[in-house]
């Protein structure tokens, strides 16, 4: 535990002072109100609630988290640090789940710099805030799913542009599979359950339904486990480098 | 004490280290001496946990570094080849970091802390990204990271490299210093530094271990251990010199160098101790020379070593 914690606050520390952490929450915050006012027609729509706000987050993660990712690993393969880390008292899961974990709270960080938008809803009308918080978690807890798809497809490269293609390409596939694009072109032709499943691994559904104003346990599980796996996946990556 | 045995690591094709078996005592400075490639890197990974071995053990303290990497890690301080940090951070967060893994907390981090700056000279630039300083102080950064718990085992590659003389003359001194019940092991090409800091010289190439020895054995393996140079001043002292050396020197060819009327005469078994058999005939022929002493080429030992090896591969 200790070790988790020495490792995330360095990692958070290297944010803040690559000035990564300012342009990242600048970028965030810029694309986050175009995506919210023109495409969303915030106002036009004329509703008190963040919706067209939230919506568009899975489309702003999949290429706003591949660059907060990549790095977590990559980097440490390129200028050699790695050998350092894992070469101290720590053990491998350790330093993964340290990594993720100050990756994830950058990003809750980043998400909480948008409470203006919700002081500017509350101004204008009368949205119900327990919605907006609970899609405020959703939102957080996907974007902790695509940073552990980060994470593990960091650790596979030296470069840290492989390193982002390849996470944007694994977040779009789980967006993906719950838009009827995807359902619709495979309904076809494979049996319902496999459609059933193909559609319950989408981040998509799971957080439109926690951005409808319900946590249930089945979405947060869903995304829990999807972190869970990939942090797994990269440890099991980093251990095969290490015996290959 | 570090217990190797049968040590094999491959990558692919290519074999790293082959078979490869050592024990070292506490209170040895061990250097490691191969050429580029030879596989010493490697067996430095394995040994402080960062590369799995494809097969064989490796002991620390009797804890196999695979079956409990962390207990291993522990007793360890280590500077990796280049000596890599996190650049962006400044020498006092980086040392600071690395006392706190290494489970420090508090005051003992600031006391530890000033230690290893005072070691390492580092007071200079303790609020200065690493990215910015100089090879030399980033190497010194490296090393002061590896010894700030004050190891049991220290494990240095290439701890010198992109080091200046005065630099280099710190660093050694540093090593010495530290050795009293320590297992120091260095990795190096400069031969001269094995001779100057190591208590054991071991020779690796391909991954094995050609010779296992005294550094000063190994200079008493060149050709020019014992060795002398005669320099004379004048033609008439050096071709009367030429011809009252030619018995001593009937096994093995001197090498002459006419114009500076240099001679080198090598020491074979029946010359023995060639200085003062040179010095007996100086007196009995009157002939005025200078008379060098030459010490073992370590590097010529080097090469035969591990060119013998070559050979027969």
């Amino acid at each position: 535990m200790r070790a988790i914690n020495i490792v995330m606050k360095r990692e958070l520390d290297s944010y803040f002072s690559t000035h990564l952490a300012y342009v990242f929450i600048l970028i965030f915050l810029v694309l986050s109100g175009v995506f919210t006012f023109y495409l969303g027609n915030f106002y036009e729509r004329g509703q008190a609630d963040l919706l067209p706000f939230f919506n568009f987050h899975p489309w702003l993660y999949l290429f706003l988290v591949p660059a907060l990712s990549m790095r977590l690993w990559a980097e440490e393969l390129k200028s050699g640090s790695i050998e350092l880390l894992l070469t101290l008292p720590v053990t491998i899961v350790d330093a993964v789940v340290g990594k993720f974990l100050a990756a994830w709270i950058f990003a809750g960080i980043s998400l909480m710099m948008t409470f203006p938008l919700w002081l500017t809803v509350n101004y204008l009308g009368d949205p119900d805030n327990g919605v907006i918080f609970t899609s405020y978690i959703g939102s957080w807890l996907m974007a902790g799913s695509f940073l552990a798809i980060g994470s593990c497809m960091s650790a596979l490269s030296k470069s840290q542009v492989i390193a982002f293609i390849l996470c944007g390409v694994v977040c779009l596939l789980f967006v993906l599979a719950g838009y009827p694009l995807v359902l619709n072109s495979i309904k076809t032709w494979v049996p319902l359950v496999v459609v059933d499943s193909v559609a319950s691994l989408s981040f998509l559904n799971h957080f439109n339904s926690i951005s409808r104003g319900i946590i249930s346990l089945r979405d947060v599980l869903y995304f829990c486990s999807v972190q869970v796996v990939w942090l797994a996946a990269t440890v099991v990556v980093i251990n095969a480098r290490q015996s290959r | 004490m570090i217990e190797v045995s049968h040590l094999v690591k491959s990558f692919g094709s290519l074999v790293a280290v082959d078979n490869l078996s050592l024990q070292i005592v506490p209170g040895e400075i061990l250097g490691f001496l191969g050429p580029n490639g030879a596989g010493k890197s490697t067996t430095m990974k394995i040994l402080t946990g960062y590369l799995k071995p494809t097969s064989g053990t490796v002991k620390v303290n009797g804890i196999n570094v695979e079956q409990d990497p962390v207990g291993v890690k522990q007793l360890i301080g280590y500077l990796p080849e280049g000596a890599p940090a996190y650049e962006e951070m400044t020498t006092r967060r980086f040392l600071t970091f690395i006392a706190e893994l290494r489970g420090y907390t508090g005051h003992e981090i600031v006391k530890r802390l000033d230690r290893v700056v005072d070691v390492m000279s580092l007071s200079s630039v303790i609020d200065r990204r690493i990215e910015t300083l100089s090879k030399g102080f980033k190497r010194r950064v490296g090393i002061a990271q590896a010894i700030i718990h004050d190891p049991k085992i220290l494990i240095l590659d290439e701890p010198t490299d992109g080091l200046d003389p005065n630099q280099k003359h710190q660093v050694r001194e540093l090593i010495r210093g530290l050795s009293k019940d320590k297992i120091i092991i260095v990795s190096t090409h400069i031969l001269e530094e094995v001779t100057a800091v190591c208590s054991r010289a071991v020779i690796i190439s391909d991954g094995k271990v050609l010779e296992d020895c005294e550094p000063s054995t190994l200079e008493t393996r060149s050709k020019y251990h014992g060795a002398v140079t005669l320099i004379c001043s004048c033609e008439t002292d050096f071709a009367r010199m030429r011809v009252a050396t030619k018995a001593l020197v009937a096994d093995m060819p001197p090498i002459v160098d006419e114009d500076a009327f240099r001679l080198t005469l090598f020491q074979s078994e029946s010359s023995r101790p060639l200085l003062l058999h040179v010095t007996k005939l100086l007196e009995e022929t009157g002939v005025v020379a200078e008379v060098v002493s030459e010490k073992g080429r370590l590097d010529e030992v080097f090469r035969s070593i591990t060119k013998s090896a070559e050979v027969l591969a």
